[in-house]
This record gives structure tokens, C-alpha cells and sequence, in this order.
């Protein structure tokens, strides 16, 4: 299928008057899908997920019906499923517009996906921001209790499943799944040591599974369409790599900054930032040129205007130092901004987000926040370069020295951030300017 | 006096059901007297406890590691601003309208004016970078914002 003929999928039935009502999600054919699922056996529905080659859309592209298999088979007691609605990487805001606009889909995913993985409780971990989000959500979950769509035998089935929203209360580590599973506990939301993953242990120590909104809003799709339809879509994986697990389906694309027409694309996972910005955003904005984009959220890292051909499928973005494809937000910086500016942001950011239990974490973002401001500050030091890569080379799960992987995500801005813009940065340091920038008092 | 009113206790009840153990029911209670009372006092604190069945500290720890919940010695103004400063929204303005809005006012981020009508934060990334720079009023988002426009909605 080529991005030109590509019709909408998550996206088909936003901005239809009335698009989040059950009566207009009905009245164009939902809960279809979920009358479809009851009559499998919830391994044939696990089946067709794993079929469909879907990869969880949060972040970490993890298979989503692989995951569901781990769970302990012929176990007693609850399993539960947590929804991850958390969304708060910088650049990213599809799942906002998914709730706001259709919550249905994504409910109706999520019955699915507990149907399958004989959940029965479901709590919807939704950002405390998302007020709005969070009305609506109440909105539909009521009128699904009203309609037999949850609580005592689904549809006439013998499932029964619960849902219950939760809001978190503004922190970013709510959204690593068990700093999100300790917050739903009611403690910090510090990470915890994995063995345990959440499939074995996991929410009130019972195995859970975690997925994404917008991961949730494919797999109603899936049930729907089939797994072949869905194949049909994005990227195949690389048959001289086992380890590629391919990207298929549809993806929604956040695009961000420098922009003419910022906001949410759907395309098949593969399409080129380039593409992404020229034909879907209206290109630069000012008539300027892209200097830096980052093409995943701030956690991935930069890619050059040189590599702007990259495909943003979950292999694309690795092939050019990047972290991964992460959440699709595409964050664009014109040739007018520095990058002296660009990575204090990130670094600052992860600074001030790290929930502090693992010392090269919060240390290390610390210290790197420190070093950016004495260069803005006109005071750097060209040897402060190398002191900023030590510290990116030496936090994150991938050297090992933390527990979670938002280390490797302040790790990636300043990696990438080096390696491609060095000149300009050194040239900068030499200057000894100071950054043009409003100084805000308690910055962070 | 208590400082749960008995709808809030009765609200904090409907979610026992909800949830294996009462400590879940930690965050949904801080909302419910942060969203009242613009702040959560020692006293809420110790009544909270009481009702899930903790210790006061248990519950303060939570709260003291969520920078959203303000503790009695510093409550919010009738009205919260968030203006949001990552990466998008830095990149069209957001820190500008910060620093115009920290003129206006007279304050300074976390602060509150005067007149105790409004409190001015720095959010990180509200997930509307669509709509960059962007706001939050209590827990409502506005996009494209100007200092203007900010005052108008404080106002409204
Ligand atoms: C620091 C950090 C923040 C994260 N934030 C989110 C988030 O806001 N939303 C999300 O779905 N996943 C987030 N993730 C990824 C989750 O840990 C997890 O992989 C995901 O929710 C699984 O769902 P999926 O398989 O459907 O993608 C984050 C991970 C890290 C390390
Ligand atoms: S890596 Fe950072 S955010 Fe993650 S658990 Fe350690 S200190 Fe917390
Ligand atoms: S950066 Fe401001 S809303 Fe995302």
C-alpha cells in the first residue's frame, strides 16, 4: 500500500459531529469487533494479535500478543490489565486526541485485550493534565455499563470485566510501567527491579499486563479487519534478521515546532521525516530549513538534516544513532536555533523528572543540566564536551547502571546532540556568548 | 472540625471497591482535598490515613513526591497556570510567555500573586505540543497562547 492511497484507520471518524457518543460509534459498525472476539477463545484472539505482528506503540515497541502469552497459564486469582494513558514524552499527544475524539475505539480495544488475557479489572492510568480526556473517558465507560458493554456478562457472554479510571498527578515516570504500577498503588512512583516483569508480578503483586492507549486502539482494528489486513501496511521484517520483529500497521504521527501546520498524522509505519514535514505539516516554517528533528520523542535523540530520508519505522530511526522510533513524535528545530538551547531544554527536562532512586540517573541529569547551564552561560569549557558524553555513555539500562530506561532516554539527546553537532557547539563554547534565552527563575 | 467534608468521605468510600487494597485509593483522595481546598493539609493528611487504614506518613510520602499537591504553609491562588516550557513548546515561545507573564504578575514561577488570584507554574510537556506554547487551567489545556490570551481565560 502506498502512503498516497492510504485511507485513515485510528483516525477515520475524527472530526464526525458527535464522534465520541457510543450511539455514533455504533451507528458506523462498533463493538463489532468485540461481539467478534467473544465468540473466539481467548487464544485464538492472543493468535490473531501475534499474527498481526502488532508492537506496542508506548514507546518500546514490544509484540503485543507476545507479551499477553506470557502471562502465568491455569493461575487463580486476578490478573489485571493497566492502560497506560500517562502520555507525557515531550512531542507526544496522540493518545489525547484519540480519547478526546473517539474513546470507543480504545475501549473497545481494551475489552478485547482483557477478554483475551482474562483480565477483569482494567484500570486506565490517564494523566492527571487531561481533564478533558478524563470527562469524556467517564463519559463512555458509563454509557458502556448502561449498554452491556462492561460489568456482568459482556454482551451475553460469560466474560465480565470492570473499568476504573485513575489519575495520576503530573510526573513523567508514571509512565515507565511499574513506576506507573507503583503509582497506582498509591506509593512514589519509583520503578521497580525487573525480574519481576508486571506479567508474573505486577499490579497488587498479581500478573498484569501493561499497553498503550493508541496499542489498545489497534487491536480493536485487528479483531475487525485481520491480521493480513493489517500486514498489509508498514514496513516487513528483514528476513536476514531474525531479531526483527517488523513494523506493520498504521502509526499516528505527532508533529511539533518548527513547523507550518503542526499536528497528527496517520501514515503506514515507514513513511520518511522528511515526507512527514514536507507533504503532511506544510513544511518549515519562516521558509528556514530543518537543522535538527528528533524523531520520537526527546528521549531518541537527534537526527541531522542529512537524515531526514530515514523511514520512521521501529528499525529506521536506530540505523542513525537514534534510540529507536519511540513514541513517533516528530519535533522539528530550524537553522536558527541553537543547540546550546535545544539540549538544555532535554537535559533540563530529565533533571527534573528523574524520580532520584538510582544516583547515575539523578546525578548524571543533574550534572549534565549544570554543565549546559554553565555554557549558556558563556562559561563553558570545550573539555565539558567530553565530560557530558562520559556522562551519557555511563547512565541507562543499556550500560546497566539503572533501573529504568528514562537514564538512556536523558542519555540519547546529549549522545546524538554531540556526535552530530559538535562543531557547533565547540564554536560556541569558544564564543563565550550567552544564551539569548528569558533566565526563569527555578527552571528546574 | 474535619476537614473531609462527609461528601468527600463518602466519595473516597465508592472507591473501596474499586481496588485490592485501600492505599490505591491514595492519589484519588489528595485530588479530592487538593481540587477543594487548594492545598492538602497535616490535618487531611491524618484523616486520609485513618480512612485507608495507613500511617500519616505513608500518605505524605506519596504526596511530597508528586510536585502537584501543595502542603498548608503554601496553597495555590483561587486560579493555577501551567505554562508548559519542554522542547515544543520552548521551541514557539513557551519560555517568552513565561518570562512575559512572570513580568505581568509580578511573581515568579511557583508563586502566587498578590491578590491571591492566581498561581503561575512550569509545566513539562502537557501533550499538546500541537497547540504549542501551550496552558493548563486547573485541568484544562488551551493552545496557542499568548500573555493575552492567558489573562483572558484567568479572567473568564
Ligand atoms: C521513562 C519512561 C516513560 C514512559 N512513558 C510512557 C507513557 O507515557 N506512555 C506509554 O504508553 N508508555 C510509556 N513508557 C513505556 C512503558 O514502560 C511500556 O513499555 C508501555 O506502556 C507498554 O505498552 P505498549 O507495549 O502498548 O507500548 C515509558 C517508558 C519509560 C522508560
Ligand atoms: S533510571 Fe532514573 S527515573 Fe529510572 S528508576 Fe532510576 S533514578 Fe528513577
Ligand atoms: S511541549 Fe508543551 S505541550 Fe508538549
Amino acid at each position: 500500500m502506498t502512503n498516497a492511497s492510504f485511507e485513515p484507520v485510528l483516525l477515520a471518524r475524527i472530526n464526525k459531529p458527535d464522534s465520541a457518543s457510543l450511539a455514533s460509534y455504533k451507528a458506523d459498525g462498533g463493538y463489532a469487533g468485540l461481539r467478534k472476539a467473544l465468540d473466539m477463545t481467548q487464544a485464538q484472539v492472543i493468535d490473531l494479535v501475534k499474527a498481526s505482528g502488532l508492537r506496542g506503540r508506548g514507546g518500546a515497541g514490544f509484540p503485543t500478543g507476545m507479551k499477553w502469552s506470557f502471562l502465568p497459564q491455569n493461575i487463580t486469582g486476578p490478573i489485571y490489565m493497566c492502560i497506560n494513558g500517562d502520555e507525557s514524552e515531550p512531542g507526544t499527544f496522540n493518545n489525547r486526541i484519540l480519547i478526546e475524539e473517539d474513546p470507543h475505539q480504545v475501549l473497545e480495544g481494551i475489552v478485547i485485550g482483557c477478554y483475551a488475557t482474562r483480565a477483569t479489572t482494567a484500570y486506565f492510568y490517564l494523566r492527571y493534565e487531561y481533564g478533558h480526556c478524563y470527562r469524556t473517558l467517564q463519559k463512555a465507560v458509563d454509557e458502556m455499563y448502561a449498554a452491556g458493554l462492561l460489568g456482568k456478562n459482556i454482551l451475553g457472554s460469560n466474560y465480565s470485566l470492570d473499568i476504573h479510571l485513575h489519575r495520576g498527578a503530573c510526573a513523567y515516570i508514571c509512565g515507565e510501567e511499574t513506576g506507573l504500577i507503583e503509582s497506582l498503588e498509591g506509593k512514589r512512583a519509583w520503578p521497580r527491579i525487573k525480574p519481576p516483569f508486571p506479567a508474573v508480578e505486577g499490579a497488587f503483586r498479581r500478573p498484569t499486563v501493561v499497553n498503550n492507549v493508541e496499542t489498545m486502539a489497534c487491536v480493536t482494528h485487528i479483531v475487525n479487519r485481520g491480521a493480513e489486513w493489517f500486514q498489509s501496511m508498514g514496513i516487513a521484517k528483514d528476513p536476514n534478521n531474525p531479531r526483527d520483529a517488523g513494523s506493520y500497521g498504521p502509526k499516528l504521527y505527532c508533529i511539533s515546532g518548527h513547523v507550518n501546520k503542526p499536528g497528527l498524522v496517520e501514515l503506514p509505519l515507514g513513511v520518511t521525516a522528511r515526507e512527514l514535514i514536507d507533504k503532511h505539516a506544510g513544511g518549515v516554517w519562516k521558509g528556514r530549513k530543518a537543522k535538527a528533528v528528533v524523531p520520537g520523542g526527546i528521549s531518541m535523540g537527534f537526527m541531522s538534516e542529512a537524515e531526514l530520508d530515514t523511514p520512521l519505522d521501529f528499525a529506521g530511526p536506530g540505523r542513525v544513532g537514534c534510540l529507536g522510533l519511540g513514541t513517533a513524535a516528530v519535533i522539528v528545530i530550524d537553522d536558527h536555533t541553537s543547540m546550546v538551547d535545544v539540549l538544555y531544554n532535554a537535559c533540563r527536562f530529565f533533571a527534573h523528572e528523574s524520580c532520584g532512586q538510582c544516583t547515575p540517573c539523578r546525578e548524571g541529569t543533574a550534572w549534565s543540566t549544570k554543565i549546559l547551564e554553565r555554557i549558556r552561560s558563556g562559561n563553558g569549557k570545550l573539555s565539558d564536551i567530553d565530560l557530558l558524553l562520559e556522562i551519557s555513555s555511563s547512565i541507562g539500562t543499556i550500560p546497566g547502571t539503572t533501573i529504568c530506561g528514562l537514564a538512556d532516554g536523558a542519555a540519547w539527546p546529549i549522545k546524538t546532540a554531540i556526535a552530530k553537532f559538535r562543531p557547533e557547539l565547540e564554536e560556541y563554547i569558544r564564543s563565550g556568548r550567552k544564551s539569548a534565552a528569558p533566565q526563569l527563575v527555578g527552571a528546574h | 472540625m474535619s476537614e473531609l467534608t462527609d461528601d468527600m468521605k463518602a466519595k473516597i468510600r465508592e472507591h473501596f471497591g474499586h481496588y485490592p487494597t485501600k492505599q490505591a485509593i491514595t492519589l484519588p483522595a489528595l485530588h479530592m482535598v487538593q481540587d477543594a481546598k487548594r492545598c492538602v493539609s497535616n490535618k487531611a493528611i491524618e484523616e486520609i490515613a485513618d480512612m485507608l487504614e495507613l500511617a500519616p506518613s505513608q500518605i505524605n510520602d506519596t504526596l511530597s513526591f508528586y510536585g502537584y499537591f501543595r502542603t498548608e504553609d503554601a496553597p495555590t491562588g483561587e486560579k493555577r497556570v501551567w505554562i508548559c516550557r519542554s522542547l515544543p513548546c520552548m521551541l514557539r515561545g513557551g519560555e517568552e510567555l513565561l518570562a512575559e507573564l512572570c513580568e505581568r504578575w509580578g511573581i515568579q514561577p511557583g508563586q502566587t500573586t498578590a491578590d491571591g488570584k492566581v498561581t503561575l507554574e512550569l509545566a513539562e510537556c502537557l501533550g499538546a505540543c500541537d497547540g504549542a506554547p501551550c496552558m493548563l487551567l486547573g485541568d484544562e489545556l488551551s493552545l496557542r497562547m499568548t500573555a493575552d490570551s492567558v489573562e483572558e481565560h484567568v479572567k473568564g
